[in-house]
C-alpha cells in the first residue's frame, strides 16, 4: 500500500462515515468503489470486504444514535434479523429475471422514495398529533399487544 | 403476528433482497419505509437503520468470511476513518431539522438511482 492509497480510502471512509451518520446507510455505496480504486481489490473482494467497515461504522453509528434516544432497537433487530429471508430471494431473483430490469425498478422505487421524502422536506407533517393515513402507526406503539 | 410484525418482515426482507442484488446495506429501502409506513421521525429511522444494518452487513460479512473474500487490513484503512466520520455525522444530525435529513436522503436517493441506470 503506498502512502497515497491510505490516504485515498481514509478520505472515502471519512466521506462514507459522516454520510451514514447523517442518513443512516451503511455506506457500502462509498466503501466498494473505493477499495476498489485506492485498495486494488476485486469487486467481489471489494462488497466482502465494505461489509466489515459497515459493520464497524454502522455499530459506532447506532451506539452514539441509542445515546440520542433514536434507536428503536427492537425493530431494527428484527428488521435484521429478517433480512436473509429477503437475501435469498434477490439471489433467486438476480439469476432469473434480467438485471436491466432489476435496476430499472429499484431505480423507480428510489424515485418514488425520493419524491415522497422531498416532499417532507419542503412540506413537513404535522407533529405527531396528526391522524395519520395509510394505516401508519402512531409514534409510541412500540410496546402494544 | 401481528400486522406490524408482518410490516417489519417485509423491511427486513426488502433490505435482504436489495443487498442481495446489489451488494449494499439496504439502508436506502429502511430508512423511508420507516418514516412513510411507520410514521418514525426522520432521527429515530436513520438510528433505527443503522442497528438493522449492523445485523444485516454482519451476517453477510460471516458468508463472506468463510468463502475467504474478506481482506481485513483494507477493510480496516477505509473503516477506522470512517467511524470517526459517523460520529461527526451522527453529531451534526442532532444539530440540524429533520426536513434537512429528509432532503438530504431525497438527493441521495436520486443520485443512487442514476447511478444505478447510468
Amino acid at each position: 500500500m503506498e502512502a497515497w492509497e491510505i490516504a485515498g480510502a481514509a478520505a472515502v471512509g471519512l466521506a462514507a462515515g459522516v454520510t451514514s451518520g447523517l442518513i443512516g446507510v451503511g455506506g457500502g455505496v462509498l466503501f466498494v468503489p473505493g477499495l476498489v480504486i485506492f485498495m486494488g481489490l476485486s469487486q467481489l473482494g471489494a462488497e466482502a470486504t465494505s461489509l466489515v467497515a459497515v459493520v464497524l461504522v454502522a455499530l459506532v453509528g447506532a451506539w452514539r444514535q441509542h445515546g440520542y434516544g433514536n434507536v428503536r432497537l427492537r425493530d431494527g433487530i428484527l428488521i435484521g434479523a429478517l433480512s436473509p429471508l429477503g437475501a435469498a430471494a434477490g439471489t433467486v431473483l438476480a439469476n432469473t429475471v434480467s438485471e436491466r430490469a432489476l435496476e430499472l425498478s429499484f431505480a423507480a422505487v428510489q424515485l418514488y422514495f425520493a419524491w415522497r421524502l422531498a416532499g417532507r422536506a419542503l412540506f413537513p407533517p404535522a407533529p405527531q398529533s396528526a391522524s395519520l393515513p395509510g394505516g401508519g402507526d402512531p409514534r409510541g406503539r412500540d410496546h402494544g399487544p | 403476528m401481528s400486522s406490524r410484525l408482518v410490516r417489519l418482515a417485509a423491511i427486513g426482507t426488502a433490505a435482504g433482497v436489495f443487498s442481495g442484488l446489489f451488494g449494499v446495506g439496504g439502508g436506502t429501502l429502511i430508512v423511508p419505509l420507516l418514516v412513510l409506513w411507520f410514521s418514525y421521525g426522520e432521527r429515530e429511522a436513520t438510528g433505527t437503520s443503522l442497528a438493522a444494518i449492523v445485523v444485516i452487513a454482519a451476517l453477510a460479512a460471516v458468508a463472506h468470511g468463510i468463502y475467504g473474500n474478506v481482506q481485513l487490513a483494507e477493510a480496516f484503512v477505509i473503516g477506522v476513518p470512517a467511524v470517526a466520520g459517523v460520529l461527526v455525522g451522527t453529531a451534526v444530525q442532532q444539530r440540524i431539522s429533520e426536513r434537512v435529513v429528509a432532503g438530504t436522503f431525497a438527493l441521495v436517493l436520486v443520485a443512487s438511482a442514476i447511478v444505478l441506470v447510468a
